[in-house]
């Protein structure tokens, strides 16, 4: 996995922060994980995850307890952050309130080193990228919050990074405005060329953004793949749980051949799915995930499952019917609005739930 | 006029009413305990002395004034500057500078040390740097001259210990002044700046060092420009008492180096000459409020930079 074409590689990294008596916080936990050059990675994980620990230890501002992190091949864990040629978007952005726009841009290149005119030329370069070249002499005071993150994104840009670390950069501005600085920032990414490791909470972020993810919790990574691996083959019930909506089914493997298992559902009815990698004897119980929107429903006493509608939600693009099963757990199927009338059910009322073929996997735990 | 709009007035009104009354007796006690002696400060600077002190009422003369700044021969009459005068303002311009600047060098660090404790621990700090408060500022600096005299806790350890043999004198020199006054201003130095930087969003600070900023690059272009009201605040409340500073020099220096504050205490004193010594007070408040107004200017300037 550890080739010198990764940007970053985290070797056995782990951090733990030692509280004020005798408690200790393991934040990381022997994480490896192997970001490529040019790659958009994304961190993804609840709070406390430890994806903002790693995002410190890459940058520098923190030390790993255990470990090592290279980049481009050379160990850099224990550089301090500024003989790193890596960069950071902070949360909230960190623009240097008594500088101009201008002057937050050109700091980077001024600490290099780098003489004037070509500070003046990036700096007008940069303003030119995030598309504010009217704003060079304001204070970051005197501009909006979609306008300082487009600052922040120029002054950690400037010094022309190796890596750039983006520390939820999007999570203080509104809707609107996040889903056209998630645009901003993939095309940021094509047109520098550089590695992103972007850090959030928002799944749907995540999935849009990224070229990789890495869904971390509890201070380890439990998947890494592209958004739709991680999507469609969840390695974990955490990992299916955390990215979408997802429907837990339990059930008893009762044959296998040529790769496939046919489970036995406690709610009653059969689905068939890829067998597990290391085989499933017959009998042994199992967890089979089912994202709603491969389910559809059907009249009562057809599909593979019976349940009984208990609540309706509209979405206005789709709908999910949540229905409720034989053994007593909880289905969700989510219907395009485009295929089902509004009122086609209603709670109370039986219905049956066809399962696309192919799509129901079998978890690893 | 339509009723709404003459009720709102009126309640305007009745808002200014209680205003006026409110602030009445702070502005009473501002009249008759500021404005008023300075005024009377001012009017004996233009009387002409009384031969035991005092002065002699309502003959007006340019005297008190004249001799701030120019003296008469004895011999033959003729008028130069009053060189004594000149070099007590001087030193003690000088001195309220020196002592300004090492307050500074060695309050800076004791604040960042602060700021960045753990908040708990940060307020019995706080606490502890103004503990000098609570004593008497004439037995503080008396507890001083026990340290620094000859017989006194540096000379004896520093012998003691062996570096020198016999003990330095340190009292009645301009040291012995910027010891005891660098202690009693330490504190008015470290409250504001301590002030400033607890309010530094620390991300700022790691900022700079993702930029490429070492320490010293991060204090002097990130750190200092943002302590700046913090840095200009201390500096005025240790500069401007320590112009008129009185007790320090007088305890400690011996007295024998005047500084403005000793000076004017003498004119009223053994002196016996008032009117000087109200203009070289009204020289003194001169001086003080030209600071001040270099102060609120610097201050008001900085402010832009921090409105949200």
């Amino acid at each position: 996995m550890a080739s010198a074409a990764s940007a970053i590689d985290a070797r056995g990294v782990s951090k733990v922060f030692k509280g004020a008596g005798q408690d200790e916080v393991r934040a990381l936990d022997n994480v490896s994980v192997a970001i490529r050059e040019n790659e958009f990675f994304t961190l993804l994980g609840p709070s406390g995850c430890g994806k903002t620990t790693l995002l410190r230890l890459i940058a520098g501002f923190d030390f790993p307890t255990e470990g090592e992190i290279l980049l481009h091949g050379e160990n850099i864990a224990l550089l301090p952050p500024y003989k790193r040629p890596v960069n950071t978007v902070f949360q909230n952005y960190a623009l240097f309130p008594h500088m101009t726009v201008g002057q937050n841009i050109a700091f980077g290149l001024e600490m290099l080193g780098k003489p004037r005119d070509e500070i003046n030329a990036r700096v007008t370069e940069m303003l030119k990228l995030v598309r504010m070249e009217d704003l060079r002499d304001r204070r970051t005071s005197q501009i909006s919050g979609g306008q300082q993150q487009r600052v922040a994104l120029a002054r950690a840009l400037a010094p022309r990074p190796k890596v750039l670390l983006l520390d939820e950069p999007l999570s203080a501005l509104d809707y609107k405005l996040r889903k056209d600085m998630q645009i901003e920032l993939k095309r940021l990414q094509h047109d520098t060329g550089i590695t992103f490791i972007f850090v959030t909470h928002d799944q749907e972020e995540a999935l849009t953004m990224s070229d990789r993810i890495a869904v971390m919790s509890k201070g380890k990574i439990l998947q890494v793949g592209a958004p739709h691996d991680i999507y469609v083959r969840p390695a974990d019930r955490f990992v299916a749980n955390f990215i979408g909506e997802t429907n837990f089914l339990v059930g008893r493997i009762a044959s296998e051949k040529a790769g496939k298992a046919k489970v036995e559902l406690a709610a009653g009815g059969t689905l068939s799915a890829d067998a597990p990698d290391r085989g499933a004897p017959r009998g042994s119980e199992v967890t089979i995930v089912v994202r709603p929107e491969n389910a559809t429903l059907v009249p009562s006493g057809k599909g593979d499952i019976a349940g009984v509608v208990e609540n309706v939600v509209y979405f206005g693009t789709d709908t999910h019917v949540h229905l409720k099963l034989a053994d007593g757990s909880q289905f969700i199927v989510r219907q395009q609005n485009a295929t089902l009338a509004s009122d086609d059910y209603k709670p109370g009322q039986k219905a049956g739930i066809a399962v696309a073929p192919g799509t129901p996997r079998i978890l690893k735990d | 006029m339509s009723d709404a709009a003459r009720i709102a007035e009126e309640a305007r009104r009745a808002d200014i009413r209680t205003r006026w009354w409110l602030t009445a007796p702070a502005l009473f006690i501002l009249f008759i305990a500021a404005v008023g002696p300075l005024f009377v400060v001012l009017l004996f600077s233009l009387m002409v002395k009384g031969d035991y002190g005092d002065v002699k009422y309502w003959q007006f003369s340019t005297d008190g004034w004249f001799s701030v700044f120019f003296e008469r021969d004895i011999f033959d009459d003729t008028v130069g500057l009053a060189q004594a005068h000149m070099e007590i303002l001087w030193r003690s311009v000088k001195l309220s500078l020196i002592t300004t600047l090492l307050t500074l060098l060695v309050g800076f660090p004791t604040a960042y040390y602060i700021s960045i404790q753990p908040p708990k621990k940060r307020d019995l700090l706080v606490f502890m740097i103004t503990i000098p408060f609570w004593t008497n500022i004439l037995i503080r600096t008396f507890a001083m001259q026990e340290v620094i005299r000859n017989e006194g806790v540096i000379n004896t350890l520093l012998i003691w210990a062996g570096f020198i043999e016999r003990p330095i004198q340190i009292m009645y020199t301009d040291w012995a002044i910027f010891f005891g006054m660098v202690y009693v201003y330490l504190p008015l130095m470290v409250l504001p700046l301590y002030a400033s930087m607890e309010k530094i969003d620390f991300r700022l600070v790691e900022a700079g060092y993702d930029l490429y900023a070492g320490r010293f690059q991060v204090l002097r272009r990130v750190i200092i420009p943002l302590v700046k009201p913090g840095i200009v605040a201390g500096s005025i409340l240790v500069f401007i008492p320590s112009l008129g500073a009185y007790v320090t020099p007088r305890v400690l220096g011996g007295g024998k180096n005047l500084m403005l504050g000793n000076l004017i205490d003498l004119q009223f004193g053994q002196g016996k000459n008032w009117p000087l010594g109200a203009a070289l007070s009204i020289t003194l408040l001169v001086i003080v409020t030209v600071a001040l107004l270099v102060y609120v200017r610097n201050a008001s300037r900085q402010g832009g930079g921090h409105g949200h």
